[in-house]
């Protein structure tokens, strides 16, 4: 098994290690070890492999990523997982702003709280948290799913396109054109198909989460809408 | 009994406040209660490029032979950071213009004009479509806030990343794309519904201020090797400081759009009363790269309301390093062309001043999505057309530098302008021509 200590190992090398990988690669598990929040750790990568980081991670860590599974032991810092295509990035601490940021698809989960703007202008990425998310988070989130164990908190959802919010906590409020919309089995079954990808099935009742989506409202501009822009 | 003339009366006077359009402009917003939306760039009178004059040699210096001898044009752009930096053959490259306000037709004819050419074409708010990147030699790949159709795919495809932070149209605005141009294609790239407007937010959703900039493009190299040239494309306000922080982030390459730079899609008060125009922000910019040794080292392009191998010639004297051309490419392939005269007319306006580029009914094909209008504009014959110009351009910018005495276009300098005015002599900080006087600077 492929392992990198980057206090030794440049960050250069590290990627470049891993964008180097062919699809059929049996160097299938990576350890990464004192990342010391080094930033755009494992960045851009396109193969089907894990990536395990041993400690706290800056900026940007898995963006872009596509197929990978990348796991931090530790935080993240802004925009883990920006962009990601596909793959799957587990945070088991906490995550700063812009988690998920305008991810395309895979699954983002984080075990600890997520900072403000998490999920903005998400473009169809599952998003789990099981703790709280910050302020003006899935602000003009236009697909996918921002799934939150705890509490949301102000601006939720501001300028909302088509992703759907599910939180099981409180809503501190909600931003322009984001409303509550009525839990049907379609829904229950998804927030159920999320908690079972993050592990979680049968530990948490998806009956206890509400759901927030888009008006629709400023979907054509319009003048009586100015006060809302 | 003599009669009297009719006393004389005050002729019928308009005024200069509020002159016709003014009024046409109150009328309108009194009816509809929202502000105009329109395409190009800013149409009152600025004090621009054709407010400067060259000198060419004569006595004190002395001319190169038009035909005989060599005056270099090619330019390389990236090479700062970047392992595979881009080399071009003229320094007129093609601006960003994203599909979407652009047909399929139009982005692959700029591709093609400017392969042609020996130069480099740019993605835009949208996404990179496969046929731009087919028919495009060197593209380079906007990286825009809204993010739409943004993949690591397109970045390792691309020959270059553009952050783009503003655009001289709308230093400090976003970007709306109404509805009616949101087909199926258009939507499926941005991740939206078809038909709904779209709006491009206006800051970086993961980033602001430069601390954080160098951040991203260190994520931006880190994911595509350290090969391509990073460039960072801002809006001209304060170009000193935020050409400065842009080199300072780490950029390769800093691209300055002044106030007479194009959009496809902005409000008009905007276009026309935020930011300063192209002549006022090249020196701050050339002076900021001086203050931080990286002039030549940082590469400057500079855009906005650029028509003629003169407007190239000056503002590479001035010191930037190469131009970028929006509006001016798309007339080069036909847009308001007088040949649509008629319907130009249906729709309320006339060659020349059409500007509703947002409304998708461009007779000319250009900036619609409307399939049988866009089939108008064939890309061949369109990118045939902007490689003639193209090469007339830089044709032009080379007979003034042999002028002035100059082996590449690079070596014209500030010393070879003079200007016409007090405001341009100012602006460009070149002496008012005849005299010594640089307003700001004293008697030379
Ligand atoms: C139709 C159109 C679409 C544009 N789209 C973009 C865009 O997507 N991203 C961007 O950075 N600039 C965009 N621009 C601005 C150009 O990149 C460039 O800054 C400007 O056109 C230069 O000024 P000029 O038109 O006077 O040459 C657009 C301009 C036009 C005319």
């Amino acid at each position: 098994m492929p392992s990198f200590d980057l206090r030794t190992a440049p960050l250069r090398e590290l990627n470049r290690a891993l964008h180097a990988l062919r699809p059929d690669t049996n160097e299938t598990r990576w350890l990464i070890g004192n990342p010391d929040g080094r930033h755009a750790v494992a960045v851009g990568l396109d193969a089907a492999v894990s990536v395990e980081i041993d400690g706290h991670v800056g900026y940007y860590c898995a963006g872009m990523n596509k197929r990978a599974s990348v796991v931090v032991n530790g935080n993240a810092g802004v925009g883990v997982a920006e962009n990601m295509i596909s793959g799957f990035v587990h945070v088991r601490g906490d995550a700063s702003q812009a988690a998920g940021a305008t991810a395309h698809g895979g699954m983002l989960l984080i075990d600890g709280n997520a900072g403000a703007r998490c999920g903005i202008s998400m473009k169809g990425v599952d998003i789990l948290v099981k703790g709280s998310i910050g302020h003006m988070s899935a602000f003009m989130a236009q697909a996918g799913t921002l799934t939150v164990l705890g509490d949301a908190g102000e601006a939720l959802g501001d300028s909302l396109y088509e992703a759907r919010l599910y939180v099981r906590g409180a809503v501190a409020s909600l931003g322009a054109d984001c409303v509550e919309k009525a839990m049907r089995d379609e829904h229950r079954a998804q927030v159920f198909a999320k908690l079972e990808a993050a592990g979680l099935a049968g530990e948490v009742d998806p009956g206890e989460f509400r759901r927030y989506g888009s008006a629709r409202s400023l979907y054509h501009f319009h003048v009586d809408n100015a006060g809302a822009y | 009994m003599a009669e009297h003339p009719p006393a004389p009366r005050t002729a019928p006077r308009l005024s200069a406040t509020f002159t016709p359009d003014v009024m046409a402009e109150i009328r309108r917003a009194a009816a509809t209660g929202i502000y105009d939306i329109r395409g190009a760039g800013a149409k009152r009178a600025l004090p621009h490029l054709d407010d400067l004059l060259f000198l060419g040699a004569s006595i004190s210096r002395y001319p190169l032979e038009g035909y005989r001898e060599r005056c270099g044009t090619e330019v390389v752009l990236g090479a700062r950071f970047a392992s595979k930096p881009i080399r071009l053959k003229t320094p007129v490259t093609i601006a960003g213009m994203s599909f979407g306000s652009l047909s399929a037709n139009a982005k692959e004819a700029l591709g093609r004009g400017a392969t042609l050419a020996g130069t480099s074409t740019t993605t835009g708010d949208g996404g990179m479509t496969p046929e731009e990147r087919r028919h495009s030699r060197t593209l380079v790949y906007q990286y825009l806030p809204s993010r739409y159709g943004m993949n690591p795919d397109d970045l390792r495809r691309a020959d270059a990343i553009e952050v783009v932070v503003g655009q001289g149209a709308k230093p400090g605005g976003g970007g709306m794309l109404l509805g009616q141009k949101i087909t199926e294609r258009v939507a499926g790239m941005r991740c939206l519904p078809p038909g709904i407007d779209q709006r491009s937010a206006c800051r970086h959703p993961d980033w602001t201020g430069p601390d954080d900039l160098a951040i991203k493009i260190e994520e931006l190299r880190e994911i595509t090797d350290w090969e391509k040239p990073i460039y960072v494309k801002v809006g001209a306000s304060r170009p000193y400081y935020d050409t400065a922080l842009a080199a300072k982030s780490g950029a390769d390459v800093v691209v300055l759009d002044g106030m007479q730079g194009g959009t496809a899609a902005t409000q008009d008060v905007f276009i026309e009363h935020v930011g300063i125009p192209t002549l006022a922000a090249i020196r701050p910019a050339v002076q900021a790269l001086q203050d931080l040794g990286l002039h030549r080292k940082v590469q400057l392009v500079v855009s906005g309301g650029i028509r003629s191998g003169a407007d190239v010639a000056k503002v590479l004297a001035l010191g930037a390093d190469a131009v970028a051309i929006g509006t001016a490419a798309l007339i080069a392939l036909g847009d308001n062309d007088p040949r649509w005269q008629a319907e130009y007319e249906a729709l309320g306006t006339t060659a020349g001043a059409y500007d509703d580029w947002h409304e998708g009914r461009d007779p000319a094909g250009i900036t619609t999505q409307d399939p049988v209008l866009s089939a108008r504009l064939d890309p061949e014959l369109a990118g045939r057309r902007l490689a003639n110009y193209l090469a007339v351009m830089t044709l032009e910018a080379q007979t003034i530098a042999r002028a002035c005495g100059k082996s590449h276009l690079h070596n014209l300098e500030p010393e070879d302008l003079v200007a016409l005015t007090i405001e341009a002599a100012a602006m460009a900080q070149v002496p008012l021509a005849g005299t010594g006087w640089i307003p700001g600077k004293g008697l030379l």
